[in-house]
């Protein structure tokens, strides 16, 4: 896929987690739409996978450790193939596939189930061990994590593990949007440096622009000609990317700040809006 | 004799030579068998190697055998995604950490993600004498018992360790196998049979029924072997898998003796106590009486002088016979 092709994917995303979250009435928005430009690489260009045989031993696994993001997720499986972009709207409702937080039991290509923060990666390290000890070590492991679920023990036992074992077949990717749900994380409980601590503990760290796709996929490929060491891909993003009165604005980590219900369909209808209008624009400047 | 001769429980069982072994010896050597038999078997490993009886299995499987080092957390996740990718793995430490410190790990990644890791938590009970309360684990089984998806086992000594851990690996679903630090009585045999989900009746009797698990099986049989020499008729049950709980054994048992006593090493709270309440208060109610730690930490001590002291052991097993036949309507 083209950047430009994958460019308009991350739109499409963008508009189907809106609309999502309108139909579903809950949900969180910010690090969704902060992440639909990470997942249309991913899903796009650089995982190994095929959308209707989601059991393909060699598929490359997808962990994603923050659950609540999995909008952005579904919104990209519907969008390559894996089910029909109108299940979309079941997200939340009861019987649906696509639950509130990630079950891998419910939908085929999920891979995990997530939402408590901060065990994802083990996870990651746990099957990337494992290929390794079978030597399908192509089969490679793809993480991506919150920032604010750093702040959990857990990530650091896992990095602690995957530096230790060297599992280069893993690659992990953080969304570095500076939000959680009581404010920036620098004033919650600062991680900075991040990227001196995961090379401390034996990683390969680069550091991207989380919304240029090109650099995503850059750091894809860097990743898997490095040998010696797990790489951890910092990716610095925008919450609420693609929507201006969302981007930056840590009180959309959850669904809505006003809680008044006509306010906040008037938000999310006008957000559909300027997503549309953005889709325009990307689709002039390279048509 | 009222011992159930089909089981081929130890001939030795009540004579001053009968061997004492600590169940986790059983699970180390269940695991090498597994090891052996299959090479999908992982052990994963939290700093605790020897005490944990993984050693035997680390010498003949390096490549195989893993080491986290002290993070249970990561113990129980990386687990999860060794077993996503085929493994079979086998996660050790004390119990009081795991699942003691990683359960919402445990419930999220390997229960509701239905991922067949088997939790091995050694040092449970307050058999594990002068270390104390802290590692002294009686909140496991409840811990494990109310999760979905997962199976819960107590091997009463070694074979049944050995035959518990050779059974689990067999099951693709999560497992928790519950073990102790010391040397305790040998009751089963190379020949005994055991299944996962089996109770088995030990001793017969008619006037009450004993459901044990563990090591105390044994103070059980003693209890029941003391009093018949006095006209008191107890039937002991061992059940060893106290989730999911053999219903029918216990029922069974249950209508025949109208009146039921538990003993664990553990909460009873939660326990095979609390298991065996809830199976009888819904189906079938009866006088009982739950052995086991009431609502108390443990403490340093020996065994004998904690088993006196949380009233564990056949001498107050007996007492509480009587006691619950004195409530029994007659």
């Amino acid at each position: 896929m083209t950047t430009e092709k994958l460019e308009l994917l991350a739109n499409s995303i963008r508009q189907d987690i809106i609309e999502m979250l309108i139909e579903a009435g809950s949900g969180h928005t910010a690090g969704p739409l902060g992440l639909a430009d990470i997942f249309a690489a991913l899903y796009g260009k650089v995982l190994i996978h095929d959308p209707k045989k989601p059991d393909w031993p060699d598929r490359d696994r997808l962990i994603l450790s923050n659950g609540h993001v999995v909008p952005v997720r579904y919104a990209a499986m519907a969008e390559v193939g894996y089910f029909p972009k109108a299940e979309l709207k079941s997200l939340r409702r009861f019987g649906s596939r696509l639950q509130g937080h990630p079950e891998r039991l419910r939908l085929p290509g999920l891979e995990s189930t997530s939402g408590p923060l901060g065990s994802g990666l083990s996870q990651a390290g746990g099957m990337a061990y494992a290929f390794r000890m079978d030597g399908r070590k192509h089969v490679r492991v793809y993480c991506v994590t919150g920032d604010g679920e750093l702040q959990e023990g857990n990530v650091w036992e896992a990095a602690m593990f995957i530096g230790k074992n060297r599992l280069s077949n893993l690659t992990m990717i953080i969304d570095r949007n500076n939000i959680q749900i009581d404010g920036p994380t620098e004033s919650v409980m600062p991680l900075e440096p991040l990227g001196m601590k995961f090379q401390a503990f034996g990683w390969h760290v680069i550091e991207v622009d989380g919304h240029n796709i090109e650099q995503i996929e850059a750091a894809c490929e860097q990743a898997k000609a490095i040998f010696e060491k797990p790489t951890c891909i910092i990716a610095h993003t925008i919450a609420g990317k693609g929507v201006d009165f969302i981007e930056y604005d840590f009180r959309w980590h959850g669904y809505d700040p006003t809680g008044d219900t006509s306010d906040k369909l008037r938000d999310y209808r006008h957000a559909l809006s300027e997503l549309r209008t953005l889709h325009g624009k990307i689709k002039s400047e390279h048509e | 004799m009222m011992i159930n001769k089909l089981l081929h429980l130890n001939p030795k069982l009540f004579k001053p030579t009968l061997e004492h072994v600590p169940n986790r010896k059983g699970f180390g050597d269940g695991l090498y068998n597994v090891g052996t038999a299959n090479k999908q078997v992982v052990a994963v490993c939290a700093d605790l190697e020897e005490s944990t009886q993984m050693n035997t299995f680390a010498k003949a499987f390096p490549e195989r055998f893993i080491e986290v080092g002290v993070a249970e957390q990561n113990l129980v996740t990386v687990a999860s995604g060794l077993a996503a990718a085929g493994k079979v793995p086998f996660v050790t430490s004390y119990a009081a950490f795991s699942p003691g410190r990683n359960w919402e790990q445990i419930r999220t990644t390997i229960c509701l993600n239905d991922q067949p890791v088997k939790i091995v938590g050694s040092h449970a009970g307050v058999s594990v004498g002068p270390d104390g309360a802290t590692h002294q684990m009686l909140e496991d089984i409840a811990l494990m018992r109310t999760l979905p998806n997962m199976i819960v086992v107590v091997p009463c000594d070694y074979h049944e360790a050995r035959r518990a851990t050779e059974a689990l690996a067999k099951i693709k679903q999560p497992a928790y196998l519950r073990l102790a630090r010391e040397k305790t009585a040998a009751i089963t045999t190379e020949r005994t049979p055991f299944a996962i989900g089996k109770a088995q009746v030990l001793w017969e009797g008619s006037d009450i029924t004993v459901v044990a698990c563990g090591p105390l099986v044994y103070e059980a049989l003693v209890a029941a072997k003391q009093l018949a020499a006095h006209g008191v008729s107890v039937e002991v049950i061992n059940s060893p898998t106290v989730k999911p709980l053999d219903h029918v054994t216990i029922l069974r048992s249950a209508k025949k003796t109208k009146a039921v006593i538990t003993v664990e090493e553990a909460q009873v709270n939660g326990g095979l106590g609390g298991a065996v309440a809830e199976l009888l208060g819904e189906q079938y109610p009866v006088p009982m009486y739950r052995i086991g730690v009431r609502d108390r930490f443990g403490q340093s001590g020996t065994l004998a002088e904690l088993w006196d002291e949380y009233e564990l052991n056949a001498q107050h097993i007996e007492k509480h016979i009587y006691s619950l036949l004195a409530r029994k309507p007659q």
